[in-house]
């Protein structure tokens, strides 16, 4: 007992003993997303893992509590496709924060795409747009500091890719924390990202068919070389050694690959190229799934549904007249979530990058609105997408030995006055970036306030 | 017994029922013309004639005072795709039209409204040997699978003369871009592009029919790496893939034959070929077919020396000639091509109408399904108001596979309805711009 209190002490008066070890988030409504909501429970937290929950939870002395009374305890967000935690990737604009932007420091360029080729591809031989050994694990840092925008929102990890090129590169999935690079990664390699760009018209492959067509030779020759390996590993003697092709090791280990398929046309697309393929697919964008919500469930293939909705363009010609189908493309894409939940199709969501907590649940509500239930969004945040990437087994739920990802409101997810007060990673308490200014205020941003 | 006829009966509810197309001046193009009536049943012409029984059953569209045609073939069109060229390598037989098909590229649509119920999707003439052509029926609605119009021969485009050369030499005109010569950048280099790729797949296939032999003895063997690039070009030297030839120049149709002949494969098509007509008879000895325009040329020095009887003489000289628009615009009067090629050349009313449909679908491959109106050929069929080698000829109905899809009246009919739609959107749209509009400003 004595003991103990020393600790309590040490915890609680010296700094350099570091964040407590043992939380209990007391009599808040917790929210466990695998199981019921629990009115006045208890969350128990010890060294990074979820170590009791329920109504009846005895909390021990060492804990630090907080009382929650008015809370709401969620397991933490995740978002299912990004480049969280891989500074470079931040591209300016559309895909990264608003403090983030600013807070990138200059960084060399990345050593996740190499040199702009010298000469243009010839054919697939020369494996263009070709990163997929490139591992997001190894490009991780702590020093993102889109990171904590992202925590501000609510969410706890991410799976994060490395995303130029064809075969972008492998993703990992990651804890939004970390003292360390290594001490982030919960689960590497989570998939290889694909794409289905183009390297202009000069350079192989320069049309939409060229990068199928390239895509589908890959995944040949991947076969071939998993086959020319083992008949060189049998006979040795007498034939000539198959050459490494650090590309189709990448394809290989990936244990599935994410395709991009937006409209309705696309998904088709794309779920009869992976059936060809026999690919492990995951489509991600999929702005038109409703459309096609009957058809990803026939395939059993699972779905990333980008939060940035589809808009006109800010700059675009106010004259020009727009068709037909690209208004009810716009108009429909937030439907897409709730045609999903409808029809059982396994689904998350991503959010390709967040501006603001407040951006953030805008969208979220434009699902909502278009008749997304409540529990069904916070499923495509939490338990969806660690079933996605096969990680149910330790995230996404608030369940007894699970990792210690949590989310801390004062009141319903996805409500515009809602706020977040804290969120745990790895039984780590965060508290969110102050708000920034409302936006009635009507007065230029500041621009260093928000950051501490 | 009693099964037997639970079956049949849940069968004949779920079939539509036929369909009687009467009174119509029907112009079969293999059988001459008929006033009479057409019987449609699952999608197929059952019966074509004076004088058809009218099943009980049968849905009767009353055509008196309106033409009949089968359904307009064009055998070269870039609609419905995503993508036309795969123009970075000279060699570009891996790519497929097939992986790029969009169901719902409008001028799908506008093409049955001319009339147009198959067409061959091609790759584009930015390459020596170009992609995978795709043969498609027009089924507007559906998905890109069920465009596809099942069974016909595959198809592998090659194309001559300028455009494959014409990144051989010249630097870029594109100010600040830099882009790397191409081989070839002559008509001669063209020449043996297509014959090294078809060496190259020789080979590939000697290597195979080795493996296959060592494997057959039961030696250990690892099996070649499979090449997408070069199994098209096998296809084509076995005679199971079409070889369509983008080409202008009569010296370069005479070069492409004789590279053919090299190989001992057809062309099935010669594309373009607007100075056929200078070696006619060559063409016609080589077996190959012509698909050509009436009168469009000088677009580019070498379709300069074309003349609008091109199409007629070929035919003269036993040519089997098909007309193609390569333009989605063009595609929507092709039945007025064909009709530019009685006043150039004096072609009979079926010799005209064949440009556009049986020739064509023999150059595909299709002629037994498709080009014709005769029993047991399929349901694909274009309603005139008038004989559609008028200028005056609008078409009011199109039917692929026996369904209609293509209502003139309908159309018509829909567009107030989409036009509220579309403003309602629009409306819609702006509110929530208004919405959105970002009140912060930003930092300066």
């Amino acid at each position: 007992m004595k003991r103990v209190s020393l600790l309590l002490l040490l915890a609680a008066g010296a700094p350099a003993a570091g964040p407590p070890s043992v939380y209990a988030i007391r009599g808040a409504r917790v929210v466990t997303v695998s199981g019921p909501v629990l009115e006045g429970g208890t969350v128990l937290v010890r060294d990074g893992v979820i170590q009791e929950v329920g109504t009846n939870v005895a909390v021990p002395p060492e804990a630090w509590v907080i009382e929650g009374q008015g809370l709401t305890v969620y397991p933490g967000l995740m978002d299912a496709l990004s480049s969280l935690g891989i500074p470079e990737a931040a591209a300016p604009a559309a895909a990264v924060g608003r403090t983030a932007a600013r807070a990138t420091p200059a960084q060399p360029a990345p050593a996740q795409t190499p040199a702009a080729e010298s000469r243009p591809a010839q054919g697939p031989e020369d494996r263009p747009s070709t990163t997929s050994w490139v591992r997001a694990a190894d490009l991780i840092s702590p020093a993102d500091r889109r990171l904590e925008t992202a925590r501000s929102a609510g969410f706890t990890t991410a799976v994060t890719f490395p995303q130029r090129g064809i075969f972008a590169g492998q993703g990992a999935v990651i804890a939004l924390a970390g003292e360390r690079p290594g001490q982030m990664v919960i689960s590497s390699p989570a998939g290889l990202y694909a794409s289905l760009t183009t390297a202009g018209f000069t350079s192989f492959p320069g049309s939409l068919m060229g990068v199928m067509a390239y895509i589908r030779q890959v995944y040949l020759d991947a076969e071939h070389y998993r086959l020319a390996k083992e008949f060189y590993a049998r006979h040795p003697a007498g034939n000539r050694r198959p050459a490494y092709d650090r590309a189709l090791e990448g394809v290989l280990e990936a244990p599935r690959v994410l395709l991009p398929a937006s409209r309705a046309v696309e998904i088709d697309r794309m779920l009869r190229f992976a059936a060809e393929l026999k690919l492990n697919a995951v489509l991600y964008g999929a702005h038109e799934g409703h459309r096609a919500a009957a058809a990803l469930k026939k395939a059993g293939v699972p779905v990333l549904v980008s939060l940035k909705w589809p808009e006109r363009e800010r700059d675009s010609d106010p004259e020009q007249i727009e068709s037909l189908r690209v208004l009810e493309f716009r108009e429909r894409a937030p439907s897409t979530p709730a045609a999903l939940a409808r029809e059982g199709v396994r689904f998350a969501f991503y959010t390709e990058g967040i501006s603001s907590p407040r951006e953030f649940v805008r969208a979220v509500r434009r699902a909502l609105e278009a008749g997304l239930t409540p529990e069904a969004a916070l499923r495509a945040f939490t338990l969806s997408p660690a079933e996605i990437y096969g990680l149910a087994d330790r995230l996404g739920s608030i369940e007894k030995g699970k990792i210690a990802n949590l989310v801390v409101t004062d009141g319903e997810l996805f409500q515009e006055k809602t706020r977040v007060k804290y969120v745990f990673i790895d039984g780590v308490k965060y508290e969110p970036l102050p708000e920034a200014p409302p936006e009635e205020a009507g007065r230029p941003e500041p621009s260093g306030e928000v950051l501490p | 017994m009693m099964r037997f006829g639970l079956v049949w009966v849940a069968a004949a509810a779920l079939a539509a029922p036929p369909i009687v197309i009467r009174n119509a001046n029907v112009l079969t193009v293999t059988k001459g013309r008929f006033q009479g009536s057409i019987l449609v049943r699952d999608g197929k012409i059952v019966e074509a004639g004076p004088k058809v029984l009218v099943p009980d059953d049968a849905r009767v569209i009353d055509a008196s005072g309106q033409y009949v045609m089968p359904g307009i073939i064009d055998p070269h069109s870039h609609i419905a795709s995503e993508s036309t060229n795969e123009g970075s390598i000279s060699v570009s037989s891996m790519v497929s039209m097939e992986d790029v098909l969009d169901p719902e590229d409008i001028a799908i649509y506008r093409a049955l409204a001319g009339g147009v119920t198959t067409v061959a999707v091609l790759h584009g003439s930015a390459n020596a040997v170009g992609g995978q052509s795709t043969v498609i029926k027009l089924r507007w609605g559906r998905d890109a699978r069920a465009l596809l119009f099942e069974g016909a021969p595959p198809i592998l485009k090659f194309a001559m003369g300028e455009n494959p050369k014409r990144r051989g030499g010249t630097p870029s005109q594109i100010p600040g871009v830099t882009v790397t010569p191409r081989y070839p950048a002559s008509r001669m280099g063209v020449e043996d592009v297509m014959r090294q790729a078809f060496l190259e797949a020789a080979a590939y296939r000697d290597a195979w029919r080795q493996y296959e032999a060592r494997r057959q003895r039961g030696e250990a063997a690892l099996p070649p790496r499979r090449d997408l690039k070069l199994e098209p070009l096998v296809e084509v030297l076995e005679g199971r893939r079409l070889a369509h030839v983008h080409c202008y120049r009569a010296d370069e149709i005479l070069a492409v034959l004789r590279l053919a002949q090299e190989f001992h494969f057809k062309i099935a098509a010669l594309i373009h070929v607007l100075e056929g007509y200078k070696v006619a008879r060559e063409i016609a000895e080589a077996g190959a077919g012509a698909t050509t325009f009436t009168d469009w040329w000088a677009y580019k020095v070498e379709a300069y020396d074309a003349i609008p009887y091109n199409a007629a003489l070929m035919l003269r000289k036993g040519v089997l000639v098909s007309l193609n628009s390569d333009s989605a615009e063009l595609m929507r009067h092709l039945n007025q091509e064909a009709a530019k090629a009685v006043k150039y050349g004096g072609l009979s009313e079926d010799e005209a109408l064949a440009l556009i449909t049986i020739n064509a679908a023999k150059q595909l491959g299709v002629d037994r399904r498709v080009g014709s109106i005769e029993p047991g050929k399929d349901a694909d069929l274009v309603i005139f108001d008038k004989h559609p080698l008028s200028n005056y000829a609008r078409v009011l109905r199109v039917m692929i596979d026996g369904e209609f899809y293509f209502d003139r009246d309908r159309d018509m009919s829909r567009r107030a309805e989409l036009e509220a739609r579309k403003k309602a959107l629009l409306e819609r749209a702006r509110e929530r711009e208004k919405k959105q509009a970002p009140s912060r400003r930003r930092p300066s």
